[in-house]
């Protein structure tokens, strides 16, 4: 694979939603063991864009490719290296913890309960597996949902602000674990509002109405 | 380790009962619903024993429908809401299988045991033993036939509050052959003339139905997710 196709690059988005603009030609190329950090103010298409980017949405123009090939031509395999965290946690109240995570994980790739309570102890909501997940908190939520992202083994992370909701030592484990999904050879697209405090090197985009 | 098809659907299926069945107040509505209106007919229409028998296949028929229907509105609706549809949506399998998975444990949750109560309703409206076995035929060919079309509303209408009339509008009209054939059936098997013409016309359309809503509920499900 040579350089100029690896990672997933993103080429003049254009959507419209209605008759408002909302992302107006917005290019980036994240590569392997790259970070990049969405920014701007509410409303301009940060959430736009990461549906865009992970093929929820289609552009009227431009295009996304993924390893040099077109994602929607290449949908499944794309798929399979992807993990996408929306801002709502995306778990059913009704079902435990470990529950939400087996079955949507399940879904990407074979894996073991071990395998999912490991997660869930490393984003520290391993007591609450078999709690029905409505009777956590956000934040805790917040953390399941990103034991969902780590266990899904993806290559790329796309994170839709994920740091809501999160105590101080929250922040500072999911810095921690973007940290270490980028030195691992991965990449990620994380909408946030404040900075991002790590070691590695962050790319920037901002987008302004 | 990808996958497997199968894999996947059983997978999707057992989350979609494993959650039906944390919610058992929810499962039973449909089937409430069913045993109280077939009971309301008799006892608002002050009818003879042998009326009633007439009128037994077309009210046990429009019951069965409105029942079914009323669980279709949360078929999409409640993982569009907290958005797990789109994490099924990315999990890299079709969105036809998670279709097919999704409203298979629907009809069995509903449909199934909306067939599995029908007899205890065929008593109640004095349709005789030996047309059961036509009628609960008729009845499972019916709603499955019914839980795909309703998965092609449900797929449309996810966007939309106050869905459920809409959905009702939509899938209602679509359901009328399916009213005709299998109250027919069902009242040819009451007056024991052969009622296996009624029965192969709706399980045309059950085939039929089955082989393309699929296709249909898949790409309403993609249009409202955009």
């Amino acid at each position: 694979m040579n350089i100029a196709s690896a990672g997933l690059e993103f080429e003049k988005i254009h959507v419209w939603r209605g008759d408002r603009h909302v992302l107006q030609g917005v290019s980036a190329h994240v590569r392997p063991r790259e970070l990049l950090h969405i920014s701007g103010p509410n409303g301009t298409g940060k959430t736009t864009l990461l549906r865009v980017v992970c093929g929820l949405l289609r552009p009227e123009q431009g295009s996304v490719r993924w390893l040099g090939r077109s994602i929607a031509t290449y949908r499944s395999e794309y798929q399979a290296a992807l993990a996408y965290a929306s801002h709502e946690p995306a778990l059913k109240g009704d079902l435990t913890a470990l529950e939400n995570l087996r079955f949507a994980v399940g879904l990407k790739r074979r894996i073991t309960v071990d395998e999912l309570l490991a997660a869930l102890h490393r984003t520290g909501v391993g007591t609450c597996a078999d709690l029905p997940a409505r009777v956590l908190s956000a934040g805790q939520r917040r953390r399941v949902a990103m034991a969902r992202v780590l266990a899904m083994n993806a290559s790329v992370w796309l994170l839709d602000e994920p740091y809501t909701n999160l105590d101080a030592s929250g922040a500072d484990l999911l810095s921690g674990l973007l940290q270490a999904h980028v030195e691992a050879g991965g990449l990620a697209l994380v909408v946030a509002h404040q900075e991002l405090k790590l070691a590695c090197g962050i790319g920037r985009l901002e987008l302004n109405s | 380790m990808s996958v497997g098809a199968w894999h996947a659907f059983w997978l999707v299926v057992r989350r979609e009962l494993c959650l039906s069945f944390r919610r058992p107040e929810q499962l039973l509505q449909p089937l409430v619903f069913f045993l109280i209106v077939t009971t309301l007919f008799p006892l608002g229409l002050n009818l003879q024993l042998s009326l009633l028998r007439d009128m037994a296949p077309g009210v046990l028929w429009v019951a069965a429908l409105l029942a079914s229907l009323l669980s279709l509105d949360s078929l999409f609706k409640s993982d569009a809401d907290d958005g797990t549809l789109e994490q099924l949506a990315l999990s890299g399998q079709s969105l036809l299988l998670i279709v097919t998975a999704k409203t298979c444990a629907h009809w069995l949750v509903t449909g199934v045991a909306l067939v599995l109560v029908s007899p205890l309703v065929a008593i109640a409206l004095n349709i005789p033993g030996f047309a059961f076995a036509t009628m609960m035929a008729s009845l499972t060919m019916g709603t499955l036939t019914l839980s795909w079309l309703g998965a092609i509303g449900a797929g449309l209408t996810i966007g939309l509050r106050r869905s459920n009339v809409l959905l009702s509008l939509i899938v209602l009209p679509l359901a009328m052959p399916l009213l005709i054939f299998g109250a027919a059936a069902t009242d040819r098997a009451i007056s024991q003339i052969g009622a296996a013409g009624a029965l192969y016309f709706l399980a045309a359309l059950c085939v039929f139905t089955c082989t393309l809503a699929p296709f249909a509920a898949g790409a309403a499900l993609r249009i409202t997710l955009e």
